[in-house]
């Protein structure tokens, strides 16, 4: 009966017991269910790292790990956490089942579990578990994953704290004459195209973009999320960014369009980093010296003629130094001493 | 006497949601596991080991209630609330009670789930 439901879901039984298991599974699979069954807690929680469950039927007394020592770690467990546990079991004293509904647990059924209370509270569960999915899938297409996550872990609040990170800044040279000689939906369309690409070099390199303001973006590598070598991460973000626009220019050219050209700056340093706004609308965002130090970099890269510009703290931490060339001290807006500022040659890797 | 040491409405009910065939087949395996865990009654007892004795009890207890044998049930759930802490000679009168409730349950399960 396993497997062979298309709908219906997919359930975990806990028990130490044969008879408990063969019966809870029976009416399981009466409902519709997919089941599968663990005859302790250890067993329980590596099938539930190991593939997707909708929802979990945990008994309590069980030998090697308990019901209670599931429970627990089902809630450390950030992948593991949303995950509804219906607690069955004959536990005798209530201070048992409040323990239980402490540590998370949805609800508490004793046995001999009544089929129609089962049925009513495994479908109650499951909508509600539909429902937090819902919401989990706007925040994560609405704000990064690692915004996403670290507001479902330490939840919403304004204010910063102190991180140290790197900081990205990318523009698009020359947008403006280039939207002025096109319609605007090649325009949009030619964003569109840009983003993605950039998101995707960005992402994979452990990166956050936080802004995106007309062709220009903000991104943050070491928060909220904590990214070891994180200078090394945005600046080989920065080089594959560099590497996606050449190919997307090849295609243009191909096409007969004109090719862009994008400028990065990259800074690492010190930051406060937070959720800033008001309570009803706000973004993720850094700000501080580091952060206009690398949008300066970014200005600057015109200046310079160069593709990337990174600053000193980002250099020193490279574990190669191939294809940095420094291009010595420079004055930056709002700096009052002039700046180490040094150059990422293309095509020489890091 | 089956009426006494099985509750029919319980056992019944059980069989309409469950299904007779299948409840055939639970009634094996109960038959099959319950000697085992009255065994582990009486060595956790013998060893001192309390947590293995209200485990054994408690799924004594547990399985009793499913098919609605409430008088093993609740010599079993006694079992589970007082733990291995009595003396050894009133406990050891408690598993042989507890013996002879259970070669009732296993007697009258058997008539029940054939009929």
């Amino acid at each position: 009966m396993a497997d062979t439901g298309s709908h219906g879901s997919r359930l975990l039984v806990v028990d130490d017991n044969k008879v408990n298991r063969l019966l809870l599974t029976r009416s399981l699979e009466l409902q519709g269910h997919r089941v599968a069954t663990a005859e302790n807690g250890r067993i329980a929680l590596d099938m539930l790292r190991k593939e997707p469950f909708d929802l979990v039927l945990l008994d309590m007394e069980m030998p090697e790990m308990d019901g209670f020592q599931v429970l627990e770690q089902i809630f450390d467990d950030r992948a593991l956490r949303g995950l509804p546990v219906i607690v069955t079991s004959s536990l005798e004293g209530v201070e048992s089942v409040v323990r239980c509904i402490e540590l998370g647990a949805e609800d508490y059924l004793p046995k001999p579990v009544n089929p129609v209370l089962l049925k009513a509270r495994i479908s109650a569960s499951l909508e509600k578990k539909r429902l937090q999915d819902q919401l989990k899938e706007m925040v994560r297409r609405f704000a990064t994953p690692e915004v996403a996550q670290d507001l479902q872990t330490s939840g919403f609040a304004l204010g910063g704290k102190r991180v140290y990170a790197s900081v990205m800044f990318s523009d698009i040279r020359g947008f403006t004459p280039l939207v002025e000689s096109q319609p605007p939906e090649e325009t949009i369309d030619l964003l569109n195209t840009y983003y993605t690409l950039m998101f995707d070099a960005i992402s994979s390199h452990g990166g956050v973009v936080n802004q995106m303001i007309g062709d220009g973006l903000m991104a943050i590598f070491g928060a909220p999320l904590p990214l070891p070598d994180h200078e090394a991460c945005t600046v080989r973000a920065a080089l594959e960014m560099i590497e996606l626009v050449n190919m997307f220019n090849a295609e243009r050219a191909a096409a007969g369009k004109p090719e862009i050209r994008i400028g990065i700056g990259v800074a690492s340093g010190e930051m406060v980093a937070g959720y800033a706004g008001t309570s009803k609308r706000a973004t993720y965002t850094c700000i501080g010296d580091t952060v206009n130090l690398a949008a300066r970099l970014e200005t600057h890269t015109k200046v310079a003629g160069r593709a990337i510009l990174i600053d000193g703290a980002t250099r020193n931490k490279l574990p190669e130094r191939v294809g940095i060339e420094p291009l010595g001290l420079v004055e930056i807006k709002g700096k009052s001493a002039p700046v180490d500022v040094y150059s990422v040659n293309l095509g020489q890797g890091i | 006497m089956t009426d006494a040491t099985i509750d029919r409405p319980t056992f019944e009910a059980l069989q309409q949601t469950a299904g007779a065939e299948f409840v055939g087949e639970l009634v094996d395996t109960f038959l099959a596991e319950a000697p085992l865990m009255l065994q582990d009654l009486r060595s956790a007892l013998a060893a001192g080991d309390a947590d293995r004795f209200r485990r054994a009890a408690h799924s004594l207890k547990s399985n009793s209630n499913t098919f609605g044998a409430l008088t093993l049930g609740a010599l079993a759930k006694n079992l589970e609330l007082t733990g291995i802490a009595p003396a050894a000679a009133a406990n050891g009168a408690t598993l042989d009670a507890l013996d002879a409730e259970y070669s009732r349950v296993a007697s009258a399960l058997m008539e029940l789930s054939r009929g």
